[in-house]
C-alpha cells in the first residue's frame, strides 16, 4: 500500500533546510527574545568560594520582596538524580544553597529588578557569612585517605566504582610488548553560541506554571520540575522554543529553572534569567575530566592481547538530573575496548565529587575521553613494535565478516566495515606521500606528522540500556503524532526537540518516503509538553532514529487510513489503492491527500459508514528491533604542522571517512560531523577550564576561554560509507556526536607522530603550545641526563 | 554581567570633554572606541559615575602632516588603518599591524588612541609604535603636551595620562625609503591576545634603530639602540634574560623565538 520509490525529497534527498529561511533572517526565537508585560529579571548571588559553611544570609530591609534564599523557599525539593547502580551515592542539590557551599559559581541567592543591572546592584547588598573550608580540586587528593568530604555523609569522596573484571593473566604471559600511559583529558566547557535561558510565568487561565526554557528535553524537565516544586505535571507547562546549540549542556534540569518557577509563583508576575558567558563558563557547563592509566598487552606485530585501565573521572559537586554523576565514569569501562577486539579485559574507574560544578554530559560524553586513550594507545603500540599505526589499528579491527558482533564489554555493534573506513582514510590523506614529505626537513623549520583514529559510536540506545542503570530517565517507545490537516498538509509531533539536527527538515523527508507530500507542506511540531508526546528528548544521537522511525510508523499508519478512505471514494477495493506522491492511487484513477482530507473533515456525508473513527489522525510508539544501539563509525585521518620553537600546531588537511548508515540527508549528516569535529579540534588544542589549588576558576570570559575560531578550523573532507543498520528504519544510525569524537586522538596522534623523532609524547587535551614546549624541554632535559 | 548605572555624556568639542574631565574629579572616564572598557564595566571590574564618550568629537578624528611627522587623531579607528584610508608613513607597518588586531568587529569600533591610552602591554599599538618612535599628544587643564611613548606607560594599564588628561592624538616620525620593520607576535588563536610579541623599527637613514618586546607583565621592554641585538641569537637571548623576562622557562623560550623572527623580517629584506 505504500510505495518506496525514491525521490530527491525523501530519504536520502540532498534538501536544503526548511529551518534556515528564518535563521538566516535573524527570525528565530530564543528564550531571550520573549518579551512579557511585567516581566522582571533574576540575577543570582554565586558562591565566591569552592567549599564554605554558610553562616548567615542577610537580605536588607528594603530587599524583603526581591531577594530571595533558601530558606525562603519551603517546601521546595532539592535535585537528587540516583542510578540503580550498586554503591552509588545519592547528593543533594538544593536549587539555591542551604548550609553549605561545594563549587564557585554555586547558586546562593536571587534577587529580581526591573532590569538585569537592577536585579545586579541588589545583589551588592546582600551580605553572606561563609566559613571557608578545604577545597577538594583535583581527584587525587579527592581519593586520599582523610580527604576533606565534599558530602559529609558519605565517608569518601567517590560516586560510584565502576569495574570490569577480567582475566589478564594469559595475556601478560603472551605479551611481547607491555604499553603503560596515563592518559588524561582536561575539564573543558561547552559554550553552544546561546547559553542557558529561562522566562516564567503562571498561567492562570490554564492553572499553570509556564516556563520557556533552553532546553533538548522539555518532558523530563516538565517531570523533574513539578517534582521539586511539588507540583502535579498537569501543572506544569514547558515550552523549548528555538534553541541555539545545546550539546548535552541543556539536557539537565537546572537549579535556575526550579529557582525561576518558584519565583513565578511567588512574585504572580513574569520573571525571566538569561545566563551570561561567566556563569556558563565559570558554574555551569563544566565537562570532559577524565584521566586513566591504560595498559595494553601486545604480540610482536601489535595485536592487542588484553588491556587494562584504572583511572578516575572528576564529576564535581552534584549529581546532575537526568543523567547523574557517573554517566561518564560508568560508560568508560564499558566502552574502552573500542572498536577492537580485544580478548581479555579489566577496568576501574572510580566517579569523584569535588569542589567544582557538576560535570555534565557533552557531545561524545564518556566516547571522546575513551577514544583519546584507545587511539594514543594504539599509537603507543604500533611505535613500540615499529608498525605504521594504522596498520596496529587494521590487525585489531573487528572485520566486517565478523557483523554483528558483540564485543567483550557486551556491547552488540550492528554491521559496518571498520577496517575499510581506515583504508579509505589512508589512501584519502595519502600517507605515502606525508611520508616522503617527512624525509625531507620542511623550509620553516616545522615538523610534519599525520595521525589516525577509528571509532564506533554507540547511538539510540533504549530502555535495556538505560533500565540497567537505573537513572530517572529510561527511554522506551518513541512516540509521534502524524495529522492530516483539512487542506491536505501534514503535521507532525513529537516530544524531542531540534535545535541543529534539522528535524523539521529530514523528518519532512521522511514523511515523503512514505506519504509522496511535498516536505514544503509538512510542518514539525516541537518543544512544547501541551502539544507534544512524552519524550526523554534529544540526546544519545538518538533523534534519526528514535523520532525517524517514529514519524515513518506513523506516517506509514496514516496512508492505511487515508488508503481506506480513497478506496471507498473511488469505489476500488483497498488493495487497489496506493499512496504515492501525495496521492492515493489506483489503476486508471487518482485522488489527492487534500481530497481525502476533504472528505474527512467537511464531507462527512460521502465517507464509508466503517470509516475508521480515529480519522486522519495517529499516535504511534516506535523502538528499533534490537534497542541496544545503532553502532556508527569514522576513521579520522589528519596532518599537522608543529612549530617546536613556539608549540603551535597548524592542521594541514584533515580526512573523515564516516559511516551512519543510511543518511535522510547527506548534508545535514555533513553539517552534523563538521559541527562536531570543529568542537573535537577545540577539546584537542584550545579549551580549557583551569581551577587553581582552591578551586578558584581561572577562565572566566572568552578572552581566557579560548574556542576555535573559522581560522582555527579546516576544511573538512568528508567520505561517506552507508553500511545500513539491520534494527532501524530505513537503516538509520545515530551519528549526532560522531564528529566531536575523533579529533582530540586524531591530532593528538599526528603531534607525536611530528616529535617522535625528537623523543616527545603528548597524552594530554588541550594540546596547548606551553604543554607542548614543556614535553619538547622534558624530553631534551632526558636526554642530556 | 550588567554595568552599574553611570552618567552618558558626548561631548561636542575636546574643550567640553576636559572641562567635564576636570569636573569629574576623577570619577569620570573617557570613552572612545570601549572595545576594552566596555567589557570591564560589564563586568564591574571598572566602575564610574560618568562616562565621557569622545568617540565623535571631529578634533580627534583628523589626520594632519607636520613635515617629517604624521599626526593621527586618537579615534581614528583601527580599521581606517587597516584599509589604507590614513596616509602611510610607515613603510606598511601601521596598514600590516592593524590587520592583525583582534577581529574586523573589534577593529571597526576600537580606536589608536583609545588603544594606546588602555595600556596592555600585549597590544598592537603599544608595542608598534613604540618601536616607531611615535609619542602621545596629551590635552589636560595646561594646555597641550608631548609624551614619547617610550617613556608613556609606568606599567601594565599605568599612564602618564592624568584623570582629567585625554590623549589627544598620536606622532609618527615618517620612516625613510630605506627604513626597515618588523613585527612578530604569537597568538594561540587569529585575534587572540598574544603570548609573546616584538617589533623592531630600522631607519639608518636616521641613524635609528629601536626593538620592543610586548606580552611583558608590566610596561613593554624598549630598547633604543637596538642595533646590537640585531647581530646574532646570542644577543637576543642575553637582551631576553637581562630583562628577566624568561623567569618562565616556557614564556622564556616564546618571547625569545618571537624575538629571533621579529628581527629575522628585517634581516632578510
Amino acid at each position: 500500500m505504500v510505495s518506496n520509490a525514491r525521490s530527491n525529497k525523501g530519504v536520502g534527498g540532498r534538501l536544503l533546510r526548511k529551518e534556515d529561511d528564518r535563521y538566516l533572517r535573524g527570525r528565530g526565537q530564543f528564550v531571550a527574545d520573549i518579551k512579557m508585560s511585567g516581566m522582571k529579571e533574576v540575577a543570582f548571588l554565586r558562591s565566591p568560594l569552592a567549599h564554605a559553611r554558610i553562616n548567615a544570609i542577610t537580605i536588607p530591609e528594603n530587599l524583603k520582596h526581591k531577594a530571595f534564599c533558601w530558606s525562603n523557599m519551603s517546601g521546595v525539593k532539592a535535585i537528587c538524580a540516583m542510578t540503580s547502580l550498586a554503591g552509588f551515592k545519592k547528593s543533594e542539590q538544593s536549587p539555591l544553597a542551604s548550609d553549605k557551599v561545594r563549587h564557585v559559581g554555586e547558586l546562593v541567592a536571587m534577587c529580581v529588578g526591573d532590569n538585569r543591572a537592577q536585579a545586579e546592584d541588589f545583589l551588592e547588598e546582600l551580605v553572606v557569612d561563609f566559613d571557608e573550608l578545604p577545597a577538594i580540586v583535583d581527584m587525587v587528593s579527592a581519593q586520599q585517605k582523610g580527604a576533606v568530604l565534599v558530602h559529609e555523609d558519605w565517608g569518601d569522596n567517590v560516586y560510584l566504582e565502576s569495574k570490569w573484571d577480567g582475566d589478564l593473566s594469559e595475556a601478560k604471559a603472551n605479551a611481547s610488548i607491555t604499553v603503560t600511559r596515563q592518559i588524561r583529558t582536561n575539564r573543558q566547557c561547552m559554550a553552544p553560541i546561546e547559553g542557558k535561558g529561562v522566562v516564567a510565568y503562571w498561567d492562570n487561565r490554564m492553572d499553570q506554571l509556564v516556563l520557556y526554557t533552553s532546553t533538548q528535553m522539555p518532558h523530563i524537565v516538565r517531570t523533574g520540575l513539578a517534582e521539586c516544586l511539588n507540583l502535579s505535571q498537569a501543572n506544569v507547562r514547558i515550552i523549548s522554543p528555538d534553541v541555539g546549540g545545546a550539546f548535552g549542556y541543556k539536557g539537565i534540569l537546572t537549579p535556575e529553572e526550579i529557582c525561576l518557577g518558584w519565583l513565578a509563583m511567588e512574585c504572580g508576575h513574569p520573571v525571566r534569567w538569561i545566563e551570561d558567558r561567566r556563569e556558563h563558563l565559570t558554574a555551569n557547563a563544566n565537562c570532559r575530566e577524565h584521566e586513566y592509566q591504560v595498559t595494553a598487552y601486545a604480540d610482536d606485530i601489535g595485536r592487542i592481547l588484553g588491556l587494562e585501565a584504572v583511572g578516575a573521572v572528576n564529576a564535581g559537586a552534584y549529581s546532575a538530573y537526568p543523567f547523574s554523576a557517573c554517566l561518564e565514569g560508568a560508560q568508560v569501562a564499558s566502552i574502552l575496548p573500542g572498536p577492537y577486539i580485544v580478548p581479555a579485559y579489566q577496568c576501574n574507574i572510580n566517579s569523584i565529587s569535588s569542589n567544582k560544578p557538576p560535570i555534565l554530559p557533552y557531545r561524545g560524553v564518556a566516547r571522546t575521553s575513551v577514544c583519546f586513550a584507545m587511539e594514543l594507545m594504539i599509537d603507543a603500540i604500533a611505535r613500540k613494535v615499529g608498525r605504521e599505526p594504522y596498520e596496529v589499528r587494521l590487525e585489531n579491527l573487528v572485520p566486517p565478516t565478523a557483523m554483528p558482533y558483540t564485543n567483550i564489554t557486551g556491547k552488540a555493534f550492528d554491521s559496518g566495515d571498520y577496517p575499510e573506513s581506515l583504508r579509505r582514510a589512508v589512501e584519502s590523506i595519502n600517507l605515502k606521500g606525508i611520508r616522503e614529505r617527512q624525509a625531507t626537513n620542511e623550509k620553516d623549520g616545522r615538523r610534519i606528522g599525520i595521525g589516525f583514529c577509528t571509532f564506533c559510536e554507540q547511538g539510540a540506545h533504549g530502555t535495556s540500556v538505560y533500565h540497567a542503570w537505573g537513572v530517572p530517565m529510561i527511554p522506551g517507545q518513541e512516540q509521534a503524532v502524524a495529522r492530516l490537516t483539512p487542506d491536505g498538509s501534514l503535521e507532525l509531533r513529537i516530544g524531542a526537540h531540534s535545535h541543529g539536527q534539522s528535524m523539521e527538515t529530514t523528518l519532512a523527508q521522511v514523511a515523503n518516503e512514505i506519504l509522496g507530500i511535498d516536505p514544503a507542506d509538512v510542518r514539525l511540531v516541537h518543544g512544547d509538553t501541551q502539544y507534544t508526546p512524552y519524550s526523554t528528548g534529544t540526546w544519545g544521537s538518538r533523534c534519526a532514529v528514535m523520532s525517524g522511525g517514529a514519524v515513518s510508523t506513523a506516517c506509514k499508519a496514516l496512508a492505511e487510513r487515508a488508503a481506506k478512505i480513497a478506496a471507498h471514494l473511488m469505489k476500488l477495493d483497498l488493495k487497489e489503492v496506493q499512496i504515492i506522491d501525495g496521492q492515493a492511487k489506483g489503476a486508471a484513477s487518482s485522488i489527492s491527500l487534500a481530497e481525502i482530507a476533504e472528505a474527512w473533515y467537511y464531507k462527512p456525508q460521502i465517507l464509508a459508514a466503517d470509516v475508521d473513527p480515529g480519522g486522519l489522525e495517529v499516535t504511534v510508539g516506535y523502538r528499533p528491533k534490537i534497542d541496544t544501539g545503532t553502532f556508527s563509525y569514522a576513521s579520522h585521518a589528519v596532518v599537522v604542522a608543529v612549530d617546536t620553537e613556539l608549540g603551535h600546531v597548524e592542521i594541514l588537511d584533515y580526512v573523515i571517512v564516516e559511516d551512519g548508515g543510511t543518511m535522510i540527508n547527506p548534508m545535514v549528516v555533513d553539517g552534523q560531523v563538521f559541527g562536531g569535529a570543529a568542537q573535537g579540534i577545540g577539546t584537542a588544542l584550545y579549551e580549557e577550564m583551569p581551577f587553581d589549588s582552591v578551586g578558584q576558576p581561572l577562565a572566566s570570559t572568552l578572552a581566557d576561554y579560548l574556542l576555535p575560531g573559522p581560522t582555527e578550523i579546516p576544511a573538512f573532507r568528508i567520505e561517506h560509507m552507508e553500511t545500513p543498520s539491520p534494527n532501524t528504519e530505513f537503516g538509520v544510525k545515530g551519528i549526532g556526536e560522531s564528529g566531536a569524537i575523533g579529533p582530540p586522538a586524531a591530532i593528538a596522534n599526528a603531534i607525536n607522530d611530528a616529535l617522535a623523532p625528537i623523543g616527545v609524547e603528548v597524552l594530554e587535551t588541550p594540546v596547548t603550545p606551553r604543554r607542548i614546549l614543556a614535553a619538547i624541554a622534558e624530553a631534551q632535559a632526558g636526554a642530556q641526563s | 554581567m550588567k554595568p552599574a548605572a553611570f552618567e552618558y555624556v558626548r561631548p561636542k568639542n575636546l574643550a567640553e570633554a576636559l572641562t567635564l574631565l576636570a569636573e569629574g574629579q576623577g570619577d569620570s572616564k573617557v570613552k572612545a572606541g570601549g572595545q576594552s572598557l566596555g567589557p570591564m564595566l560589564n563586568m564591574r571590574l571598572s566602575r564610574v559615575n560618568q562616562l565621557v564618550d569622545i568617540s565623535l568629537i571631529p578634533e580627534l578624528k583628523t589626520v594632519s602632516d607636520d613635515s617629517d611627522t604624521i599626526i593621527i587623531g586618537a579615534c581614528i579607528t583601527h580599521a581606517s588603518i587597516e584599509d589604507g584610508k590614513i596616509p602611510d608613513v610607515t613603510n606598511g607597518m601601521m596598514n600590516s599591524v592593524a590587520a592583525g588586531i583582534a577581529y574586523r568587529a573589534i577593529r571597526n569600533q576600537g580606536t589608536i588612541g583609545g588603544s594606546l591610552a588602555h595600556a596592555d602591554p600585549s597590544a598592537d599599538w603599544v608595542i608598534s609604535l613604540t618601536a616607531a618612535g611615535a609619542e602621545a599628544v596629551i590635552s589636560g587643564p595646561n594646555g597641550e603636551r608631548r609624551v614619547g611613548l617610550n617613556q608613556f606607560m609606568d606599567s601594565a594599564f599605568e599612564t602618564k595620562l592624568d584623570f582629567d588628561d585625554i590623549l589627544t592624538a598620536v606622532r609618527i616620525p615618517k620612516f625613510s625609503k630605506q627604513a626597515r620593520w618588523g613585527y612578530y607576535k604569537f597568538c594561540r588563536k587569529t585575534g587572540d591576545f598574544a603570548e609573546a610579541m616584538s617589533a623592531v623599527v630600522i631607519d639608518p637613514s636616521r641613524d635609528y634603530c629601536r626593538v620592543v618586546i610586548g606580552a611583558t607583565d608590566t610596561h613593554p621592554v624598549v630598547i633604543t639602540d637596538a642595533i646590537d641585538l640585531l647581530t646574532s641569537d646570542e644577543a637576543i637571548d642575553a637582551c631576553i634574560t637581562k630583562n628577566a623576562l624568561d623567569l618562565n622557562p616556557l614564556s622564556g623560550q616564546m618571547h625569545r623565538t618571537a624575538l629571533r623572527r621579529c628581527i629575522k623580517q628585517v634581516q632578510s629584506l
